[in-house]
């Protein structure tokens, strides 16, 4: 069997086991390449239907390209979308953006690391728990309204991958989280071959990783080989740049690259050019231990 | 390739690991040189290992306390190696490295020896499975690279693998990590040691054969039927995990024995297949419609798996909580999870010492056990010399997984002649034209045996009775079978002796059998025929659900039943908690 049918497989096997288990299942979409080969990974394993919702967490920073191409797929594939948002930070404008002009040591003024906190992490825990407001698309008139479900879930499905960089590498396929979207690294269960964490603690809830054996560029060669849609941000439009990973559009910087499809940029990888830098390297807001604190704390 | 590397703390698995990502060219430019001046800053001196450990966490400890991943190249193939910790107390995430390794790396200090994890993690990789093996006798700097040092090692780990049954590594590698002697490449400081360098040895792993030749099995992972957009497939999911199968082909589940025909192979965004082999995640639809579950194993009708209620098994306990006799736990395997109960513990190893078996009346954190367990209900596996995937397990204590292990053998259990029963009959069964599903439309709920179990005396009959009524109420087709019905006719010509007690059982459950293959919910009160032990009843009625509800007002009650009453519940909480469980298990929609 082919490397990317062995990982298909897995993914498929890990899909349906989740659905199996997690009465209150949903899947994060942040609709980046990662993520979208995960919702067509669910079509496979569910024989061309997405039977659960997917999560957005739209920081209204995202490139609006991206906002564009989630709701096209949404409606092409008749997804229960759901969105998330800070809309009290946002309100406030206690935003990076908006605050990076004022004077260092401005105590109005918040760091990227901050923002993040905020506007992805603060906002995806409680759009999971379900104590701020979700808002779902409707599939008749395409526009979103407030949506009637406000239960916690208990089993999130996540696009990360193990060669993303250090911390990611230390997940296990179903993660637990406790009441506070903690992650105890140390204290993770053991996973013997296909039997994994799908019993849980009222209140906690599990991170599900269906793609954590897949690197980068397994997942181009995939998006190839499907002919999944990915959002034109990753091409080059003949600037000579391109996002390699996408995000806020304030603190997501394109890299040097005149990669125009995906056979540029399998090419590209495969070249070993990208090689030495790292993957996130074009997220501002990374910096040195920030990602890990921001990973523990709930966000991916 | 997924390799794991193992050993004893300090052994030096994370040195071995950033060597040969470094010898490689693997690491990321200038990582090396940044983590050299970080340690010169710091005034630590340099270790390998700080360039593995990417979080904080354990640059505090200084100790690997999870699996990380690298990457790396060689010319032959790609490399994940997971670098697992070899201290004790994060012994279960070595564990979860190392099983989804196919092949590891075992690293032994040449100054300390063979020591405790040295073994255990011998035995774990000998039970996960994990059959490629080689050895690195580390630090032979520190020993003079003596070889005779070495020899003695290697004769003692070798005899250590032999004693547990275990698969004898490929190779010995002497090598000095720091130094980078003997990985990526052969060093000359060793000349007398004639094998090859680790590198080279890693490409002489070999991919697990494929098991598409071996016999079908395909755990039955769910059932689907997504109706929206008009589909009106009834999918039958699961991972082939050995053998093919054909569309036309006849196959069985088990324990239910139920018998169809594959009509098509499922699929989305890919041609479609007339056949599929061991490793796919695919689905079916079948030709006749037939209820089956999760759990259930799929195979041809020859060389089916086994189905019992107990079997032999070793196995690793990981929580702090000890494995004791006397408690329920849950069992998962496959894709079936189900009551279990230790019969016996046969014995406990100590996995600290060589050749030491401890008799002990509980299985502890980190002790390694011969055990023998009893399940609540048939479930079908393989011994794991049969068939890897259908053979091992897992145990669950309250929300964790507690331990793991692989079945070795098949135990007699007090039921098998029933089930061997069952089975013939259920595969010669002449069915009339009116199928099950039929019958389920037409009634409104699937047939399903409620057995209400509990001292003379205690109001069975009284529940039974209103039960049966309260369900015909709303329209349902219950039909109540007191065991005394059953004697006064069926059993007419038996004289009472001690022997006769099973064939009074049998006749029971076939009576209640026929009135199932009729579609009927059967509730039925058994102290006539002085059951106790309902799963003799469960065994000759596979294909069918067996629900009991026991009532005792101790609360104690029969080892999980379905429903737990005391017997001082009002009628109508009875009959609206008998609804609840029958809903809860689909019998009703
Ligand atoms: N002298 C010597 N020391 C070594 C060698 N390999 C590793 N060490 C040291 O042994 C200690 C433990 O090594 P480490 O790789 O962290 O062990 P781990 O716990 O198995 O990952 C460290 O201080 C290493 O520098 C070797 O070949 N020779």
């Amino acid at each position: 069997m082919e490397i990317l049918d062995q990982l298909e497989q897995q993914s498929v096997y890990i899909l349906r086991e989740s659905f199996r288990h997690f009465e209150r299942l949903c899947m994060l979409w942040s609709v980046g390449k990662d993520s979208t080969v995960l919702l067509w990974l669910a079509r496979k394993a569910f024989f061309g239907h997405v039977p659960l919702p997917l999560i957005h967490i739209d920081t209204s920073y995202k490139i609006p390209e991206m906002i564009t191409y989630r709701d096209r797929l949404a409606m092409d594939y008749q997804l229960t979308m759901v969105v998330g948002q800070n809309t009290k930070a946002l309100a406030a404008g206690t935003t990076f953006p908006l605050t990076q002009d004022l004077p260092e040591g401005d105590p109005k003024k918040i760091s990227r690391l901050d923002c993040c906190g905020m506007l992805k992490r603060e906002a995806l825990t409680h759009t999971l728990n379900g104590t701020w407001p979700r808002q779902k698309l409707n599939l008749k008139s395409g526009k979103y309204e407030p949506d009637a479900d406000t239960e916690p879930y208990h089993g999130v499905i996540v696009g990360a991958r193990a060669d993303e960089e250090g911390s990611r590498s230390k997940e296990r396929y179903f993660s637990p989280r406790d009441k506070n979207n903690l992650w105890d690294v140390g204290e993770q269960p053991p996973e013997f071959w296909n039997q994994f964490k799908t019993d849980f603690a009222p209140g906690t809830h599990v991170r599900i990783h269906p793609l954590l054996d897949w690197t980068e560029l397994h997942i181009w060669e995939y998006i190839k080989r499907e002919k999944i849609p990915t959002v034109s941000l990753y091409y080059d439009q003949g600037a000579g740049t391109r996002y390699r990973s996408l995000g806020c559009a304030p603190c997501q910087a394109p890299i040097q690259s005149k990669a125009k499809n995906v056979d540029d940029i399998i090419a590209e990888l495969k070249s070993g050019k990208l090689k030495n830098i790292a993957e996130r390297s074009g997220r501002l807001q990374d910096g040195k231990h920030g990602l890990e604190e921001l990973r523990r704390e709930g966000y991916m | 390739m997924n390799i794991v590397i193992v050993g004893h703390v300090d052994h030096g698995k994370s040195t071995v690991v950033g060597r040969l990502l470094a010898d490689t060219g693997s690491l990321p430019e200038g990582k090396l040189d940044a983590v050299r001046k970080e340690c010169q800053r710091t005034g630590k001196p340099f270790e390998y290992a700080f360039l593995l450990d990417a979080l904080t966490d354990e640059q505090d400890q200084g100790i690997t306390i999870d699996t990380a991943r690298s990457f790396f190249k060689t010319a032959k193939r790609d490399y994940i190696i997971i670098d697992a910790p070899g201290h004790i107390e994060f012994l279960k995430n070595m564990i979860s490295g190392a099983a989804r390794a196919e092949a590891a790396v075992l690293i032994i200090d040449a100054k300390e020896g063979v020591r405790e994890n040295s073994r255990r993690h011998g035995y774990i990789l000998a039970m996960l499975g994990v059959k490629q093996v080689i050895v690195c006798v580390n630090k032979m700097d520190l020993v003079d690279r003596s070889q005779s040092h070495f020899d003695k090692i290697e004769a003692e780990f070798r005899e250590f693998l032999k004693e547990i049954g275990s698969v004898s590594p490929m190779q010995f590698i002497p090598v000095s990590a720091v130094n980078g002697e003997n990985l990526a490449g052969k060093s000359d400081t060793m000349k007398w040691y004639k094998g090859p360098a680790l590198l080279v040895s890693l490409d002489q792993f070999k991919k697990a054969p494929p098991k598409s030749d071996w016999p079908l099995r395909m755990p039955v992972q769910a059932v689907y039927k997504f109706t929206n957009h008009g589909d009106d497939r009834r999918i039958i999911a699961g991972r082939v995990e050995s053998g093919r199968v054909k569309v036309g082909d006849k196959v069985v589940f088990h324990p239910s024995n139920k018998i169809s025909t594959v009509k098509s192979i499922e699929s989305f965004n890919a041609p479609a297949r007339k056949e599929i082999d061991a490793g796919w995640s695919t689905g079916f639809t079948l030709a006749e419609e037939i209820y089956v579950t999760r759990g259930e194993v799929m195979s041809h009708e020859s060389l089916a798996p086994l189905v019992s209620m107990r079997f032999r098994a070793n196995m690793i306990w990981l929580s702090k909580k000890p494995f004791k006799p006397g408690r329920d736990y849950k069992l998962k395997i496959h894709t079936q999870s189900q009551s279990v109960r230790i019969h016996k513990i046969n014995k406990v190893i100590d996995a600290s010492e060589a050749h030491s078996a401890l008799s002990k009346n509980q299985v502890d954190r980190h002790d390694v056990a011969d055990v023998t367990l009893d399940l609540r209900q048939p479930i079908a596996f393989d011994p794991i010399s049969e068939n890897e995937s259908t053979g091992r397990f897992v145990i669950v204590d309250g929300y964790d997984i507690a331990g793991g292990g692989i079945i070795i053998s098949n135990e007699k259990d007090d039921h098998e002649d029933f089930r061997a029963e069952a089975k013939l009959r259920d595969f010669n069964w002449i069915r009339g034209g009116v199928s099950l599903e039929a019958r389920a439309e037409r009634f409104g709920h699937r047939p399903s045996l409620v057995m209400i179990v509990g001292k003379q005396g205690i109001g069975k009959h009284q529940f039974a009775r209103a039960a049966e009524k309260a369900l015909f109420g709303k329209g349902l087709s219950p039909y109540m079978l007191d065991g005394t019905n059953v004697l006064l006719g069926v059993d007419a010509d038996l004289v009472w002796v001690e022997s006769t007690q099973a064939e009074l059982v049998r006749r029971f459950a076939e009576v209640a059998h026929l009135l199932l293959d009729a579609g009927h919910i059967v509730i039925s009160t058994t102290n006539a025929i002085g059951l106790g032990d309902f799963s003799a009843v469960q065994s000759l009625i596979p294909d069918f659900p067996v629900l009991v509800v026991d009532i005792d007002p101790s609360k104690k009650g029969v080892s999980s039943s379905d429903l737990q009453l005391t017997g001082k519940e009002s009628e109508e909480a009875v009959i609206q908690k008998i609804y609840d469980l029958l809903r809860s298990r689909q019998i009703i929609d």
